[in-house]
């Protein structure tokens, strides 16, 4: 008999017992909304833009026109040399004449080494963002690659603050996730770190070692 | 870099290795001072006991509930990560489980395979059998990083390495990482391993990693991590391997947000880990980064004999946050090495049984003062104390009517013991032979010997008083 037959066939012949009714995850999560004050955009992005400061995560205000303008001068003040892409926002990039810009354009075997050695910096869109805990959700795609937002040292991550949600579960249930997953979706809550040496902190582990959050607001609220 | 053979040590030899780690200053100093602050980081967390029962019950609901349909939801998710491209395989024990990796590591004519951090690759010797099929393993989580380069195994499921302190970290790094300088600076530590655990990221043929939650309805394997290591082990290699326990499946995508809030919370303190990595495929046409070939490697290994208790499936609710240890009065006395098994503390205690047998671990049971601690913590409520003393039974007697025997069911029986009970037995269900006995006990009391076996190890010895207490009775009703 094959190991999975095996295992199966255990499994199945233990006894059944009471079985329990499917757990009701949006009722839990409906009465704890009902105990709190009604959730706001504005209320969201002062959690989130909080939670986000604990994980060590910069956010920077920007305006869908002004980002890319905004985006150059970060760069210039953190001494980024080079700033990798996806083709999404590489046109924006170029108009705004950021030094160094490169685009994640050619499968990973063809410059590996130059992307772990040569890359200062890397932008990433967001899906959104999560106020409880302070997190974006990124999906990368065939644009933006999985490793843009991981190698290069320094993650810039563009988030349309009216996409930012209470909790996980509102975001994967309102942005209908279990319909159909991409090849790896992430949560990334503040730069990488660790704590395995004496429980002292460390940022920068193995990941970036900062992660700025480019916020997109409306004009009138930068102003 | 060190690839010598690592054997587990016999959990029979517990009480040496216990004994020895609680005369252990500076051990006792790490682990106390790491507890507490893990476990105020978790009180922390939960503010609000009501809020936390509430959050507790519906996450033990969920694992209850997935482990119900265990058999389903694992056809189900072998369907739907099949229909993703990810290719599913299973292991009834450790050698089918390395004998599936090692041919997948060969195919792929593999050199260097990368670690990220996963329990049940510790459990089934995965880095000895690699090194036996003249591949290397690697660890790449900074933590089982710097215990593999010691030739060391985890201490703690979530903080592999909290045993050494920063300066014999230094000293080791000084001493075995080529071009490394001493220095006891954390960052500049961590600096250190980051360069050259990248060089490894790069070449390596093969990622492996463990699995936190599999969603049957999705095909998804979701991984928990703060440092990254995880999401370089299943990007930047061509193949990933992921290994799991059959019990880690959940059915829903929205069953997992519950689990995963209690478990950071619970392990570490906190809200959220830096990264939660949900994979669902290999790199898709047009992708340009992600592993050409993905892998699920089922272990079962004791898992079903788990199951196939009502009472002891509870062991499978685990979610390994490792709570049950932090708070654990006897594991922050002697530490995870003592346990000698993969998983240390109270879940190792109810889970090692299951994977080994009960005659190489029937005294891991018995290390707990049933102060409860554990169970109290325990984010899924496993009731580990009642797990214990169940354990402590069946390795004490033959397995009960209707139930199937344990691997090693019986193993601890001993004709000593077994004639004590029945003779007290006798005493106290015979009022005669009770009187009898309680009158020779008093009058030839100094007879009692000096030597009680274990009770006078660390106690003054028993001895009876003159009278028996129904004679001190009777004596106070006479006018």
């Amino acid at each position: 008999m094959s190991d999975r037959d095996d295992i199966l066939q255990r499994l199945r012949a233990a006894p059944r017992g009471k079985a329990p009714l499917l757990p009701d995850v949006s009722a839990f999560h409906a009465a704890l909304a009902a105990g709190m004050p009604a959730s706001t955009p504005a209320a969201r992005r002062t959690l989130f833009c909080e939670k986000m400061a604990f994980w060590h995560g910069e956010v920077v205000r920007v305006t869908h026109d002004s980002w890319p303008e905004k985006l150059r001068e970060l760069c210039l003040a953190k001494g980024v040399r080079s700033l990798l892409c996806g083709e999404r926002h590489a046109v924006a990039l170029r108009g705004a004449g950021i030094e160094g810009l490169k685009t994640y354009d050619r499968p990973l075997e063809e410059w590996k080494a130059e992307l772990f050695q040569n890359i200062e910096a890397g932008l990433t869109s967001t899906r959104g963002g999560i106020a409880e805990t302070g997190t974006l959700i990124i999906w990368p795609d065939a644009s933006e690659p999985r490793l843009l937002s991981l190698v290069p040292p320094i993650h810039f991550a563009l988030l349309d603050a009216r996409q930012i949600y209470d909790n996980l579960f509102t975001a994967m249930s309102e942005q209908g996730w279990s319909a159909g997953m991409p090849t790896n979706a992430l949560l990334v809550s503040g730069p990488s770190k660790t704590a395995d040496i004496q429980v002292t902190l460390a940022y920068g582990a193995h990941g970036p070692k900062e992660l700025i959050v480019l916020l997109l607001v409306d004009e009138e609220e930068l102003a | 870099m060190n690839t010598q053979a690592l054997r587990f040590v016999p959990a029979s030899e517990f009480k040496e290795r216990a004994a020895a780690a609680v005369a252990d200053e500076h051990l006792r100093h790490s682990f106390r001072g790491a507890m507490d602050f893990l476990i105020g980081k978790r009180a922390a967390q939960f503010p609000d006991p009501v809020a936390l029962e509430q959050q507790r019950a519906l996450a033990e609901h969920i694992r209850k509930y997935s482990l119900a349909r265990l058999p389903d939801l694992l056809e189900q998710l072998e369907r739907k990560l099949t229909e993703n491209g990810i290719q599913v395989h299973w292991a009834a024990d450790p050698e089918q489980a390395n004998r599936i990796i090692i041919d997948i590591a060969r195919r792929h004519s593999t050199r260097l395979m990368v670690k990220g951090k996963s329990m049940v690759s510790e459990e089934i010797e995965l880095n000895h059998a690699m090194a036996d099929a003249g591949m290397e393993a690697l660890e790449s989580d900074m933590g089982e990083y710097i215990v593999q380069l010691d030739g060391e195994k985890p201490s703690h499921i979530i903080m592999p390495a909290i045993h050494k302190t920063k300066e014999q970290i230094a000293r080791l790094f000084a001493d075995k990482v080529p071009g490394a300088s001493y220095t006891e600076s954390v960052d500049e530590l961590i600096g250190i391993g980051r360069a050259v655990l990248r060089e490894k990221f790069m070449a390596a043929e093969i990622g492996l990693s463990g699995v936190n939650f599999a969603v049957a309805e999705t095909g998804t394997l979701c991984l928990v991590e703060n440092e990254g290591n995880g999401r370089m082990c299943t990007t930047v290699p061509d193949v990933h391997i992921a290994i799991t326990g059959i019990e880690k499946v959940v059915e829903k995508l929205e069953h997992v947000p519950p689990l995963f809030a209690l478990l950071t919370r619970s392990a570490t303190g906190q809200a959220i880990t830096t990264y939660f990595n949900l994979i669902s495929g290999p790199r898709k046409p047009g992708e340009k980064d992600g592993p050409r070939e993905v892998h699920l490697v089922l272990v079962d290994n004791g898992r079903t004999q788990a199951y196939a208790d009502e009472q002891l499936r509870a062991t499978l609710q685990c979610i390994r946050c490792g709570a049950c240890m932090n708070h654990c009065p006897v594991y922050t006395r002697i530490g995870g090495h003592a346990y000698g098994t993969t998983y240390p503390g109270p879940i190792g205690e109810i889970i090692s049984p299951h994977m080994l047998g009960l005659a190489a671990t029937h005294v891991l049971p018995t290390a707990s003062s049933l102060c409860g601690a554990c169970g109290e913590v325990c984010p899924v409520r496993i009731p580990i104390p009642d797990l214990l003393i169940r354990l402590r039974g069946e390795a004490q007697h033959d397995e009960r009517p209707g139930h199937f025997p344990m691997l090693g069911q019986g193993a601890a029986k001993s004709r000593v013991i077994d004639a004590i009970w029945a003779g007290w037995a006798a005493l106290y269900t015979r009022p005669a032979l009770y009187r009898a006995f309680g009158w020779l006990a008093t009058r030839f009391r100094a007879l009692t010997p000096p030597m009680q076996s274990g009770w006078t190890v660390s106690r003054t010895p028993l001895k009876p008083a003159g009278q028996t207490l129904h004679e001190r009775m009777a004596a106070r009703k006479r006018p």
